[in-house]
């Protein structure tokens, strides 16, 4: 890669995070949201602390899915409202290196920080301690996929103004594969098994969408500024 | 070579070219669907465990095929418009997503029948039933994203994006047979070595599943052809060749 790109990474993911940094409410309510659902599931369930074990990896990767979700249609929102979109756009840098350095400093605020919160949530639903290096594992590189496969969906629905429930519809299918090998890892883990190859498919899934996702976004943001 | 191309892009010609191919392939279709059917629930003997409740399979298997093809059809048709920006593969795009939708829906229905006595459930959550059921809500998506756009142009390439990324997810539904141990019995025709098909049910299934191509490109053409008459309802050339 050019100097010269490199210098663009890292001064558009500069410019993100500065800007998430300066509304931290945004960073901390969906840990809030992801707390409260996950408090809606003993509710729901039952106490019961064997019951709560056995579907705890289901329930944290679930719950992780929708907050990521939540958080990722509103990806490009502020930049395609002030027309800062329609500027990088016309940069001669390519507009998928800005999405991906939008992405990064997104998984970076959401996913990691998502990551770093959950062994509190697992503890909270009796996962079994040695389960817990590898829940963080999984969300660690799961969020990154999707937070990948949201700005796919963001990109596409930035113009609309009924955007919120239709980049649900759009993505929840792509995320599936994220859910399985998520759930596979950590239930394996539980089981006292090695979750090395469901973790090596997530860190291959994410590969696959660094690579595709960034360019998908940035076709999907021309047509969006385009409509 | 090239010439042939471009006159697919046209859509007086294409008008004219999908109004002959619904002629011809109308009869052609029902004839191989009655012709199929018949063979397949009257004449196919009995299966040796499942009796007579295995034909089922002459519907479920040809739309699940056709579903998923279908869905390869429409991100083909997608790549081709945002590539060469060729209207009338918008117009297949737009037309191929209900079509496809339709017989997902149709595939996942007849499974849900012919589970109930095979299986004893309606629905059972294995590999493959699940992956026609993330094959639908991609299906929907395409459309539901297709329906939010006021500007259908914008729309038709928003659904092209969307529909290549979702051929990430037809790879593993196709490997989720092999990655999920589950109830659903291994794919039972094989392109490459022994089917586990006796011939007898093999050929009216073989009919059944051209039948069920035939039937896809039928209604295809016949959603292009409305969307045609809906878009240029007011161009000279739709009134010269209406009469």
């Amino acid at each position: 890669m050019q100097p010269d790109l490199l210098k663009f990474l890292g001064f558009q993911a500069q410019r993100h995070l500065r800007g998430a940094l300066r509304r931290p409410g945004d960073i901390v309510n969906p840990l809030v949201f992801f707390l409260m659902v996950v408090t809606l599931f003993p509710l729901g369930l039952g106490p019961d602390p064997d019951v709560l074990a056995d579907l705890a990896p289901g329930i944290v990767w679930v719950v992780a899915l929708l907050s990521s979700l939540l958080v990722s249609g509103r990806l490009f929102q502020s930049d395609f409202e002030d027309g800062t979109l329609e500027q990088l756009a016309l940069a001669p840098h390519p507009l998928a290196l800005s999405v991906l350095a939008e992405i990064a400093s997104h998984w970076l605020l959401s996913g990691v920080v998502l990551a770093l919160v959950s062994p509190v949530f697992a503890l909270m639903l009796n996962m079994p301690g040695q389960a817990i290096p590898v829940l963080m594992a999984s969300l660690l590189l799961g969020t990154l996929c999707l937070s990948l496969f949201g700005a796919i969906g963001a990109a596409l629905t930035v113009g609309l103004r009924r955007g919120g429930v239709l980049l649900s519809l759009l993505i929840i299918p792509l995320t599936v594969p994220v859910l399985i090998f998520g759930t596979s890892a950590v239930r394996e883990a539980v089981l006292g098994y090695d979750p090395g190859s469901w973790l090596a498919l997530l860190g291959a899934l994410s590969l696959v969408g660094l690579v595709v996702a960034p360019i998908a976004a940035a076709a999907g943001l021309r047509i969006s500024l385009e409509a | 070579m090239w010439a042939f191309i471009h006159k697919f892009g046209s859509p007086p010609w294409f008008f004219r070219f999908a109004s002959t191919a619904v002629r011809w392939l109308l009869p052609v279709v029902i004839g191989a669907l009655v012709f199929g059917a018949v063979w397949g629930l009257l004449y196919a003997p009995p299966d040796f465990r499942q009796g007579n409740s295995y034909r089922i399979i002459f519907i479920h298997v040809p739309s699940a095929v056709v579903a998923l093809a279908g869905y390869y059809v429409m991100a083909s048709a997608g790549l081709v418009s945002l590539v060469w920006k060729i209207k009338m593969a918008d117009t297949a795009m737009r037309a191929v997503a209900p079509v496809g939708a339709a017989l997902t829906f149709v595939a996942l229905v007849t499974g849900a029948i012919w589970g109930k006595p095979t299986w004893g459930a309606w629905w059972v959550w294995d590999a493959r039933i699940t992956s026609m059921l993330i094959l639908f809500f991609l299906y929907l998506g395409v459309i539901a994203l297709f329906e939010a756009y006021d500007n259908k142009a914008a729309a038709a390439k928003a659904c092209a994006v969307l529909s290549l990324v979702g051929t990430v997810n037809i790879p593993i539904i196709y490997k989720s047979v092999d990655w999920w141990y589950s109830l659903h019995q291994p794919a039972s025709i094989k392109f490459t070595g022994e089917t586990a098909i006796d011939a007898s049910m093999l050929y009216p299934l073989l009919v059944m599943i051209a039948a069920f191509y035939g039937l896809f490109a039928l209604l295809v053409l016949v959603n292009m052809r409305t969307e045609l008459l809906a878009t240029y309802r007011q161009s000279a050339w739709l009134r010269s060749e209406l009469g």
